[in-house]
């Protein structure tokens, strides 16, 4: 079995020179550009995310996630914060392409990154974050496991209001009594 | 009129960090597993004089983005060093910030200094930098923190479950908030 591939996408290297234009593209869509980044949404040019792709210091540039069926960039994913000394990582997810939401990519990939940070990186305990209302993340982190631990009140201002960060975290044991392990 | 004085209260005063003239200090607090344990999740281990003062270079880089406002904690009576407190992590586009308090010789706890620091740094964050919200992290194990924090009006609002290892167990990382509107502001 490969362990950074799934049913639907494979996990792969970013190839800066040949992502960084449809990176780019969906920097033009504002809600997503909100639902993966902190800071304020910013249209950019593809020679802006080549670069930061290069440096490393882009969110989220550990994997490109691709369709298995035409090895279509359709987002990113990564474990973006490794604190080894506790054996926790932070993972963040994000997919660009939006004729491939809610249809089992993201879950998919998202399965494929736990199984690389709990069987290869060995950790203890994968955490993450969400805003509040992004219900399609909250559903896909829930069937892989994750569970609810509480929410930061009132963090982010967008449209005039304030929303609410919600954490979730999900240990080693839990992941491998849902039959992650065979 | 404007408040008067932001820096001061009655013991202590919020000071520029001053390496050339604290480091050997700051490096005799580091050799105290308990401070440093207190402190944060980070690995653990004394730091010399020289180690602190590139400590302090990178903060300032920080300080100098307006990502983060850095002071040492002094006595007005003497102008003895006895801590740090931070405000860092801003976020200005949302105007929300971290903090971070440490009084590093225990001798000097349990006195009341970390409370007046407190105050002054919420203030600090409130009325000079408009912040809307205010986060500090600590660990299960450290009860007297989440009691001081709780006291200032902060809440509990997270329990990252287990995510610390320390001394063979596992303890909840706890994530505290406080909303401008809850902070009690002394007459």
């Amino acid at each position: 079995m490969n362990l950074l591939t799934g049913q639907l996408v494979s996990l792969t290297a970013v190839n800066p020179d040949r992502d960084a234009g449809i990176i780019a593209r969906w920097s033009r869509d504002s809600q997503f550009w909100r639902l993966a980044h902190t800071d304020p949404a910013l249209p950019v040019l593809p020679r802006y995310v080549k670069q930061k792709l290069e440096e490393r210091s882009i969110e989220l540039q550990g994997f490109a996630i691709r369709s298995l069926a035409d090895d279509r960039l359709i987002g990113l994913i990564g474990l973006y914060t490794i604190f080894w000394l506790h054996r926790e990582a932070f993972m963040g997810i994000q997919i660009g392409e939006r004729d491939y939401w809610g249809k089992g990519y993201g879950t998919d990939a998202l399965r494929a990154l736990l199984r690389y940070g709990f069987d290869e990186l060995n950790l203890r305990r994968v955490s993450l974050s969400v805003l509040e209302g992004n219900e399609r993340a909250m559903r896909s982190y829930e069937k892989c496991g994750f569970r609810y631990e509480g929410r930061e009140r009132q963090v982010w201002a967008y449209d005039g209001r304030r929303w609410d960060e919600i954490f979730m975290g999900l240990l080693r044991e839990e992941w491998q009594t849902m039959g992650n392990e065979q | 009129m404007l408040t008067d004085q932001l820096f001061e209260r009655q013991h202590i005063r919020l000071a520029p960090p001053d390496a050339d003239r604290d480091a050997e200090l700051v490096s005799k607090w580091t050799h105290d597993p308990d401070y440093l344990r207190a402190l944060s999740a980070d690995v653990a281990k004394p730091l010399s004089p020289g180690q602190i003062k590139k400590q302090y270079e990178e903060m300032e880089k920080d300080a100098e983005k307006h990502n983060a406002f850095n002071f040492a904690l002094r006595l007005k009576e003497d102008d003895r060093l006895i801590g740090f407190a931070r405000l860092w992590r801003i976020e200005w586009t949302h105007a929300t910030g971290s903090l971070q308090i440490g009084i590093g010789d225990r001798n000097d706890r349990g006195q009341g200094y970390g409370t007046e620091a407190l105050q002054l740094l919420l203030r600090y964050a409130f009325d000079e930098l408009n912040l809307y919200r205010l986060s500090a992290m600590t660990a299960e194990y450290n009860i007297g923190a989440i009691r001081f924090f709780e006291r200032s009006g902060f809440v509990v609002e997270v329990r990252r479950r287990q995510a610390i290892q320390r001394d063979g167990k596992r303890w909840d990382a706890v994530l505290l908030g406080l909303l401008h509107d809850e902070w009690k502001r002394e007459a």
